[in-house]
């Protein structure tokens, strides 16, 4: 075997570890970005075709990006979304580790959910925290049901749980409250 | 020459740092001043053990040039000298270790016993990068809650029990006493008996994230009588806004993102994550020894957090400069 073979691997294996560096970035060092939180959007009927609109790409930056994600599972802790949805798995509060998404699943329909509230408790945080919070916290809550990549989420929860690692939560497909088998 | 003085000037300046608000031998505490006499002990032994070593070597090369040849080998054996001097050398360094263990352990039994019978207690709880302080009392609505800040009454031994939210953290005021780490999930303490009035800087002595080197405590050691009206002062909810602006500041701060974090005492204002800013423009500093307290700095810190202290939890919420301003002028008052 040829000595340059090795030689290529690591640089391979180099370039590969620079894919990574968007993970960590930490848009809190400049200013917030600009993207406000959108209104509430139906959750299985739109517009055209039928099908949603893709989510834009400032919306995925948070369900990518390590840092936003750990964020908003601190948010998810100090702003006590624990009291009603305890650490996911519902209480008074629906559960967030499940398949079940009344008003969606996707990052901006949970952003927006959170933005404006949902009759019977969910309060409203608009003005109580900044939309990149928000968008943090919904980063967050698509974790817990494994939608966002394993590389970006936390491998550790902050509280007891007797659940795997979010690095091993399976995958829950999207799916309307209404959709399923009731 | 002129390089030699430049050096020199080089060397000493690092000293200009020694006196003040920050420094391990000013001894203005029980243990701190403990240490200081450990220090002046070890730096007499070691400084003249090295006086010793330098002249031994500068007679020993001295001596090879001008007189010894090789082949005198005898020499060795017979020198009168050789004998006591290789006795007395090893006496020497068994006392002086001797003297510095005992030194050292002295010292740390005094230490030990330094604040037996503490007659205040406090929790100091860190946070990235912030430090939580309560003051406790057997009547509950005589604690105090504040941060970033101790004020401790001469003479008077106090009893820190220290909590950590989220990494490790160092306590460290090193005119006080030494370095104590502030554990997630475990409660670590520090006795601190304060002997001489004045204002002093505590720092955090482990790293502990992007902003550790701003995680500072404005400590203020003054007489009982001082440190009572301080107390008393605490213990009052936020005086209400009086002018137009300061009213709109108040609004603006219980109503909205501010309030989610920030505790404001005798308002609707009761977040419980964030710095508690009952009695915030008492205090010598913001965020954390990060800024002096002035109304200009609090402008600029509300409008853009992250600009003066990079990676803190506090989000830029995008004010507008008349929300800044009512913002400054509400914050104010809070005396």
């Amino acid at each position: 075997m040829s000595s340059r073979f090795p030689a290529s691997l690591c640089a391979l294996g180099l370039m590969a570890c620079l894919a990574g560096c968007h993970r960590e970035a930490r848009q809190d060092w400049s200013k917030p970005r600009a993207d406000a939180v959108p209104a509430a959007s139906p959750d299985t009927i739109f517009p055209g075709n039928g099908r949603a609109a893709p989510v834009t790409t400032a919306a995925a930056f948070y369900e990518h990006n390590a840092h936003a994600i750990a964020r908003g599972q601190q948010l998810f802790a100090t702003m006590n979304c624990s009291g009603c949805h305890s650490h996911g798995g519902g209480g008074m509060g629906p559960a967030l580790i499940d398949d079940k998404w009344v008003y969606g699943g996707r990052i901006d329909q949970i952003a927006a959910s959170i933005m404006e509230g949902r009759p019977n408790g969910m309060p409203s945080w608009q003005g109580k925290l900044t939309d990149q919070q928000m968008w943090q916290l919904a980063a967050y809550v698509r974790s817990l049901s494994g939608q966002v990549p394993k590389d970006a989420v936390s491998a550790r929860a902050d509280e007891l749980s007797n659940t795997p690692p979010q690095t091993q939560t399976e995958r829950e497909p999207l799916r309307p409250a209404d959709s399923a088998q009731q | 020459m002129n390089r030699r003085a430049a050096i020199c000037v080089l060397l000493a300046a690092p000293l200009a740092n020694c006196g003040g608000v920050q420094t391990a031998l000013g001894g203005e505490g029980a243990e701190g001043a403990n240490f200081v006499r450990l220090f002046t002990v070890f730096m007499i032994v070691c400084a003249a053990m090295y006086l010793i070593i330098t002249v031994g070597l500068i007679v020993a090369l001295r001596r090879r040039k001008s007189a010894l040849t090789l082949d005198d080998r005898r020499h060795h054996e017979t020198s009168p000298v050789l004998r006591p001097a290789l006795a007395i050398w090893t006496a020497l360094v068994v006392t002086g270790l001797a003297a510095l263990t005992v030194a050292s352990f002295l010292t740390d039994r005094s230490n030990a016993a330094v604040a037996r019978d503490s007659r205040l207690t406090l929790t100091v709880t860190a946070n990235q990068w912030w430090w939580d302080v309560e003051y406790h009392s057997p009547d509950a609505s005589r604690t105090v809650h504040t941060a970033n800040e101790i004020h401790l009454p001469v003479g008077v031994p106090a009893e820190v029990i220290l909590k950590s939210n989220d990494v490790i953290h160092s306590l460290w005021i090193p005119n006080l006493a030494g370095k104590q780490d502030l554990i997630p999930g475990r409660v670590t303490d520090l006795q601190l008996v304060p002997r001489k009035a004045g204002q002093y800087r505590g720092q955090c002595a482990e790293f502990c994230g992007i902003q550790h080197s701003l995680m500072a405590l404005d400590v203020t050691v003054e007489s009982k009588a001082d440190f009572q009206r301080w107390y008393q002062a605490q213990l009052q909810p936020a005086p209400p806004p009086a002018g137009s602006l300061e009213v709109a500041g108040y609004g603006y701060f219980t109503t909205r993102e501010c309030s989610s974090c920030h505790n404001i005492g005798g308002t609707p204002a009761s977040g419980q994550i964030a710095p508690d800013l009952t009695h915030f423009a008492s205090r010598r500093s913001i965020a954390a020894g990060t800024l002096p307290m002035t109304q200009a700095n609090v402008a600029r810190w509300l409008a853009d957090p992250q600009a003066q202290k990079p990676g803190n939890h506090m989000p830029n919420i995008g004010l507008s400069p008349d929300q800044v301003r009512a913002l400054t002028a509400y914050l104010g008052t809070l005396k």
